[in-house]
């Protein structure tokens, strides 16, 4: 083990390794470095993150791309999907689509939104919420929340299944869809699938509204607590519409400081590489993406539900703008930095997808023929960007006059989001575990509590039986483990 | 009475007159990556039953077990798992499969066959006959849409197996369990459910 600066001559220090994280996706652990005191001298998120994919798919054919990119992920592949297909229209000149094969591609991305963010909240993070950050690991499973809030497990594994089902409809299957072609979409919406869909929508509305409500009042009811828990001041980005309006689908990239100063507005996605930077760190597979104009030390910034609320000026659906008014009250219209706080702003985007869902739904233009746009200058460079779920989603592909693709650089939201959950793992540490005599499983939930607020996907994506169990490792300065512990 | 709590009555096994829901015979739900070579034994098994229909058969392929499929396996009396294997016995293990809900606490957005069970079990109140058939691959780490030259002899024989299962009604385990007292000479790591 290499011995770091604070860590010299300290004979007696301790590292505590929390490995795999559990509920986060893919793999991921977190180190934490005790001097002899038990003062945190050090913390840290390491991601194991395959990232290979982007020298894969070179040599391919662009087109290809659509379908090819999402294998990256079986957690947010539509995400994958879209922003693939984005960045393909540009290199065929088909920026602008038809009516009817945008409006299916938003309904697939408001689908997956809705899901996505359905299943973090109810399944993932309710048992924190729930039960509190000290919970006995065996309570801290949604298995727990069935036998103590059935309805809540039960609302999550409906609106998930509605989520996928209008993903079905709109990309041809659940997972690795096709829908988004160049230029368009390969299919329109029946009125049978409409109706299907229609017919659960009044309560997937009245679920969705139900979330936002309970993570409101959770959030203000331990205001206390949550306040400070794992939060610090950043900067916050996001895609934005040419109005400022909250846009999942397209925009251009915003960055605000953490008190609201704009620093970036309006820049388009292929200008990218202007105004965001990325750093590697040799302790990390993962890079870190940083606003060039900032520097690496002061550019780094959040993305995902919280920043996307931080940084759009409104909201354009009735219930979730009204949502997002009463949560800015908080903070006077500033930008909030709890980092507890995802968990409400994601359940207002909750609402916000349901809200768009049912406006699609009612749009004739989804029942349209005309779903493929002409194709116009072929470019051989694009960058495409997206709101996945879990923050901002960068593409970026050139191609040569083969139609082969000759670089991708693919900036995923939980690459942005890694300074923050190192801060967040350093704060909680230095907050909670720092000089307690004896550190417990409770306490170290706290840790992960942290870092599932960012919903992080750290997919590598494969998996089969026989994969390694949750570890917890107490190792000192010379690497002889002191204490091993796994979890049931 | 919403229309969810109708359907998760019906799921529940009651109709709204308290009778009991006719269940559907067997599900077959085969899940990984087949773009990451082995990974892809459980969905290219239910591609060669999707080429060879049996009565009472209904085959599902996913990229991984998600908690929605819940509401799939409450509507079977019997449900087969098939996925790749990372280790224990070639060429195939075919175990019964009971709810493990300790496995959820390492569940994500995906979770283990066990854990399913357990799911469904918790929120529709069934546990139907299930099982899991682990097909041993040996190369996961490529991205690569074939399977490597011996999974894909694994898996004929797997498919095989199951298809004599079908036919008769016979379902039993493989290899079969070591007599009372006797080690078991190969662990079966990570098959949360499998007693």
């Amino acid at each position: 083990m290499p011995k770091t600066k604070s860590t010299d001559g300290a004979a007696s220090a301790r590292r505590i390794v929390i490995e795999p994280l559990t509920r986060v996706e893919g793999h991921g652990k977190v180190s934490i470095l005790l001097d002899e005191q038990n003062r945190v001298s050090q913390a840290r998120l390491h991601i194991v993150e395959f990232r290979g994919f982007e020298r894969f798919i070179q040599g391919r054919p662009f087109w290809e791309l659509p379908v090819l990119v999402q294998r990256l992920c079986g957690i947010c592949p539509v995400s994958h999907h879209l922003c693939a297909a984005k960045a393909v229209d540009g290199i065929i000149g088909a920026e602008q689509l038809t009516p009817g094969a945008e409006k299916m591609r938003r309904l697939m991305h408001y689908g997956q939104m809705f899901q996505s963010h359905a299943l973090h909240f109810f399944h993932l993070a309710s048992p924190d919420l729930l039960f509190g950050f000290d919970a006995p690991a065996a309570q801290r499973n949604v298995i727990a929340v069935i036998g103590e809030h059935r309805e809540l497990a039960v609302q999550g594994v409906m609106m998930r299944k509605f989520g996928q089902e209008i993903i079905k409809a709109t990309a041809g299957k659940k997972v690795h869809g096709t829908g988004a072609v160049p230029g368009g979409i390969n299919k329109n919406l029946s009125l049978e699938e409409r109706d299907a869909l229609l017919a659960e929508m009044d309560q997937m509305m009245e679920w969705a509204a139900s979330a936002v409500a309970l993570a409101k009042s959770y959030t203000l009811d331990n205001l206390e607590r949550v306040a400070d828990f794992g939060s610090f001041d950043s900067n916050h980005l996001s895609i934005i519409r040419a109005d400022g309006a909250m846009d999942l689908y397209h925009g251009g990239l915003r960055a605000v400081t953490a008190t609201g100063d704009t620093l970036i507005d309006h820049v388009d996605p292929c200008d990218y590489v202007e105004v965001i930077a990325e750093e590697v760190k040799p302790w990390s597979y993962m890079k870190f993406p940083f606003l060039k104009k900032l520097g690496p030390r002061d550019g780094w910034y959040r993305v995902g539900p919280l920043a996307r609320v931080n940084t759009c000026d409104f909201i354009d659906t009735p219930e979730a703008e009204a949502a997002r008014q009463e949560f800015m009250k908080l903070t006077d219209g500033k930008p909030n930095n709890v980092t507890m706080a995802y968990h409400w702003t994601r359940m207002i985007e909750l609402l916000h997808s349901a809200e768009k869902i049912r406006e699609l739904l009612h749009d004739g233009d989804l029942q349209s023929d005309d779903l493929i746009a002409p194709p116009g200058e072929r470019l051989e460079e694009y960058v495409a960007m997206i709101e996945a779920p879990r923050g901002t989603l960068t593409h970026h592909y050139r191609v040569d006059e083969n139609d082969q693709v000759t670089m991708a650089n693919l900036i995923v939201s939980t690459t942005c989001n890694n300074e923050p959950m190192n801060r967040a793992v350093r704060k909680i540490a230095d907050d909670h575990i720092s000089g307690v005599p004896e550190i417990t499983e409770g306490l170290l939930n706290h840790i992960e509590v942290g870092v599932r607020a960012y919903d992080p996907c750290l997919s590598c994506a494969t998996h089969a039986l026989g994969q390694m169990p949750l570890e917890v490792t107490l190792v000192d300065a010379a690497g002889e483990t002191v204490d091993r512990r796994t979890r049931p | 009475m919403s229309a969810g709590r109708q359907f998760l009555d019906a799921l529940a096994g009651r109709h709204s007159s308290g009778a009991p829901a006719v269940r559907r015979q067997t599900l077959m739900l085969g899940w990984g990556n087949d773009g990451r070579r082995d990974d892809g034994l459980g969905p290219a098994l239910i591609r060669i039953f999707n080429r060879r229909p049996f009565p009472g058969l209904t085959v599902s392929s996913d990229y991984q077990l998600q908690v929605e499929d819940a509401l799939e396996v409450a509507r079977y009396r019997r449900v087969i798992f098939a996925d790749a294997a990372r280790s224990g016995p070639e060429p195939f293990s075919f175990q019964r499969l009971y709810p493990a809900a300790s496995s959820l606490s390492f569940s994500s957005h995906s979770v283990t066959a066990g854990g399913l069970l357990a799911l469904t079990r918790e929120l529709f109140d069934h546990e139907p006959e299930a099982w899991l058939l682990g097909i041993r691959g040996y190369d996961f780490d490529r991205f690569e849409s074939s399977l490597s030259a011996p999974a894909h002899g694994n898996l004929a024989v797997a498919a095989d197996y199951i298809a004599t299962a079908l036919e008769t009604g016979c379902f039993e385990e493989r290899p079969l369990a070591p007599p009372p007292g006797a080690s078991p000479t190969m662990p079966l790591i990570g098959l949360e459910g499998v007693r």
